[in-house]
């Protein structure tokens, strides 16, 4: 059946998406302007390309890229979210002495900023490995590293959205916070893992180190990226609990539902706190 | 004197008019005087050949004991009911060729095959389909043979209830080339079987072996592929064997390996690539095998080598993006590895030969750590582990301290 909408309706919707759009581009134009973006990319595209050029051939040089989003994407990603926060504090303030619903301005800031992140990576990486030809051979471990790139940046600027709209006033410890975070997430979870798989060594782990692994959105894409590139290895293991998670799709199902869960849970929080947020 | 010269003439002559009949034909056809291929057999003399229109023709242990040649014509099916053999040949240099051969007996106690030869010598055995059989082609004390351009195939997933698809006992001098063999136990099996030579086959999704050397020495194998096997290819006490330009890929699982090789002397491996199998070489008591210039790529484990094997040569090899390079259980190393590249290796090269001025040391510490702990294998490729693997490779402390390339190429070897 066709939805109708009454006019009043519809004015309302083509104000908010106009909205919307008006606020997305403004952010690009001053994205552009800072040339932030630019240089973010050709850092992807001389990357991928010397990569692709010095160290061999696909397989290779998409596990190093997936090596360095692994690790940089997310500081990058939250450094800029919070950064932009605190950036644009003037505008914000500006734009809410107007009647605009927050949640638009809210949703203009988020997508303004993530996406041009998001392609910045996407595109940067993409043109090497298309001109290399390995985008057409290995398209779908080239995709995944691509696919993977663009939610973590996604992810993370959500994250620094929340850690800006947190430490408001208090930009230092914002910053702090940020970095911690990252350090944490990117490196000290998986060591306090380990720690724990050999201090509890005589239980069965399998179930609790795939759940905690769960709880971690670099984990996550480090795990989908194992899929792809380690699956034979991981087939040589004998437990039932991990040969049913990595040997039937329940991994990749569970991993990419797990990480849209991590997308979805920093913005909807960054939303609640932005609407209730005293400027 | 001149007498003497036409009796000759003529007796050439005539000798020459009765060939045809020496040498006759025999047409087999659904329709046709002669309906059934036992029928042609029995009334075949040694020499003819029998030709078999299309149609499908039940036959079950059809004995062949004199030298015919079973053509087949518009694929002709020779099927066996589900019971015994189908054919046996004992006789020498029969050929069988162009036929679709299918449902033998299964038993657990005789090995019903598709086509049986025992014996004997010079047969040629061609562009056969073989379908839904126990054991597909089986020679037993053969000397030399062709089996060429063969399909053999079967559909059960068990290994005790299934037969090998071409199963060589104690022959001399085995010819296999090109034939395609799935779904069998091991796709060609070799047991006291000397200098076979097995090339250009294809052997794909078998429930054990793709290729299975048994006692076999002297043989080659060459330009073969191997895919999806239940275990991937196994060499098992055998000497002199030599494994080149084969290609081992996507054999899965707790107990697959790329090629497995058991108590195997002076052998070489050359040449062949190994792609996504969870164990591209598995060693163990093997001595003097020259392993050179092999591409291993994106496989769980490249090389597991058990402490008792020594001598083993590790040359030239390109070593890439593999899970782990080296596994292995023992503290020293008896083995040679030099002059490979290796993916994982992040040194330098100062004097600009193309050898890192650093040594690789390819057993790293992530691959004791998963030994002892398997649930830590989730954290493979995570940035701790990777540190951690630094660490120890600057400063080995749990690893073999004296398993390493002195000369890691920098750049892959073409």
């Amino acid at each position: 059946m066709r939805k109708h909408y009454s006019p009043a309706w519809r004015k309302e919707l083509d104000y908010i998406m106009k909205l919307l759009t008006h606020i997305i581009k403004t952010e690009w134009k001053s994205l552009l302007r800072g040339k932030w973006v630019i240089g973010y990319t050709i850092i992807f595209i001389l990357l991928t390309d010397s990569l692709l050029r010095f160290g061999g051939g696909g397989s290779e040089a998409l596990l190093s890229l997936s090596n360095v989003m692994l690790l940089f994407i997310p500081l990058v990603g939250m450094i800029y979210g919070i950064l932009y926060i605190y950036q644009s504090r003037e505008f914000v303030e500006l734009l809410l002495t107007q009647p605009i619903d927050r949640k638009v301005l809210y949703w203009g800031l988020f997508l303004g900023i993530s996406t041009p992140l998001m392609a910045a990576f996407i595109i940067g990486s993409m043109l090497p490995l298309a001109w290399h030809g390995i985008l057409a051979a290995d398209s779908t471990s080239s995709l995944l590293v691509l696919g993977l790139g663009g939610m973590l940046t996604l992810i993370f600027v959500s994250l620094g959205f929340v850690f800006g709209l947190m430490f408001y006033d208090d930009r230092i410890k914002g910053f702090g916070f940020t970095i911690v975070v990252w350090l944490f997430l990117a490196i000290l979870y998986d060591g306090l893992v380990l720690l724990i798989v050999f201090v509890f060594g005589d239980y069965p782990l399998e179930q609790f180190v795939i759940v905690v692994s769960t709880l971690n959105p670099i984990d996550l894409a480090r795990i989908l990226i194992m899929l792809e590139f380690d699956i034979s290895a991981l087939m040589g293991y004998t437990g039932a609990v991990f040969n049913r998670f990595f040997g039937q799709n329940t991994g990749i199902m569970t991993a990419s539902g797990m990480l849209f869960l991590w997308l979805a849970i920093p913005t909807w929080m960054g939303l609640r706190i932005f609407r209730k947020k005293d400027f | 004197m001149r007498k003497l010269i036409i009796n000759t003439v003529l007796a050439a002559i005539t000798y020459l008019a009765t060939l045809p009949v020496l040498f006759a034909q025999v047409v087999v056809s659904p329709d046709g005087p002669v309906t059934t291929i036992s029928e042609a057999v029995q009334i075949a003399a040694p020499g003819d050949t029998i030709e078999v229109h299309s149609g499908i023709y039940h036959e079950n242990d059809l004995l062949i004991e004199k030298q015919v040649t079973l053509t087949g014509i518009g694929n002709p099916v020779i099927d066996g009911n589900g019971e015994g053999f189908i054919l046996i040949i004992r006789a020498d240099s029969v050929n069988v060729s162009g036929f679709t051969i299918q449902r033998t007996g299964r038993s657990y106690i005789r090995d019903y095959a598709a086509i049986l030869i025992e014996g004997v010598s010079g047969f040629v055995i061609e562009d056969n389909r073989i379908d839904d059989v126990f054991f597909g082609i089986y020679l037993a004390e053969t000397q030399g043979g062709i089996i060429r351009n063969n399909i053999v195939s079967a559909y059960d997933s068990r290994e005790a209830s299934s037969g090998n698809g071409i199963h060589l006992w104690n022959v001399k001098n085995p010819i296999i080339i090109g034939n395609n063999v799935t779904g069998m136990r091991d796709g060609i099996y070799l047991e006291f079987a000397e200098n076979a030579v097995i090339t250009d086959n294809i052997s794909s999704n078998n429930n054990r072996y793709g290729l299975h050397y048994m006692f076999s020495d002297g043989g080659r194998y060459e330009n073969n592929t191997f895919r999806k096997n239940g275990a991937g290819v196994a060499v098992m006490y055998s000497d002199n064997v030599d494994m080149s330009n084969n290609l081992f890929e996507n054999n899965w699982g707790g107990s697959a390996y790329g090629l497995l090789l058991k108590d195997i002397r002076n052998s070489r491996i050359e040449y062949n690539r190994f792609y996504r199998n969870t164990v591209a070489i598995y060693s163990e008591g093997s001595t003097n095998v020259d392993i050179r210039r092999n591409h291993i790529e994106l496989n769980g484990w490249a090389v597991n080598i058990k402490s008792n094997s020594s001598r083993n040569r590790f040359i030239e090899n390109n070593f890439i993006e593999n899970s782990f390079d080296v596994r292995t259980d023992s503290p020293r190393n008896n083995n040679l590895f030099d002059g490979n590249y290796w993916s994982g290796y992040e040194g330098y090269d100062l004097n600009r030969d193309g050898i890192g001025d650093v040594p690789y040391r390819p057993v790293s510490l992530f691959s004791m750590i998963i030994e002892r702990q398997p649930e830590s294998l989730i954290l493979m490729r995570s940035m701790f582990v990777r540190l951690l693997d630094q660490a120890e490779r600057i400063m080995p402390v749990l690893t073999p301290k004296t398993l390493f390339d002195e000369n890691p190429k920098m750049q892959r070897i073409q």
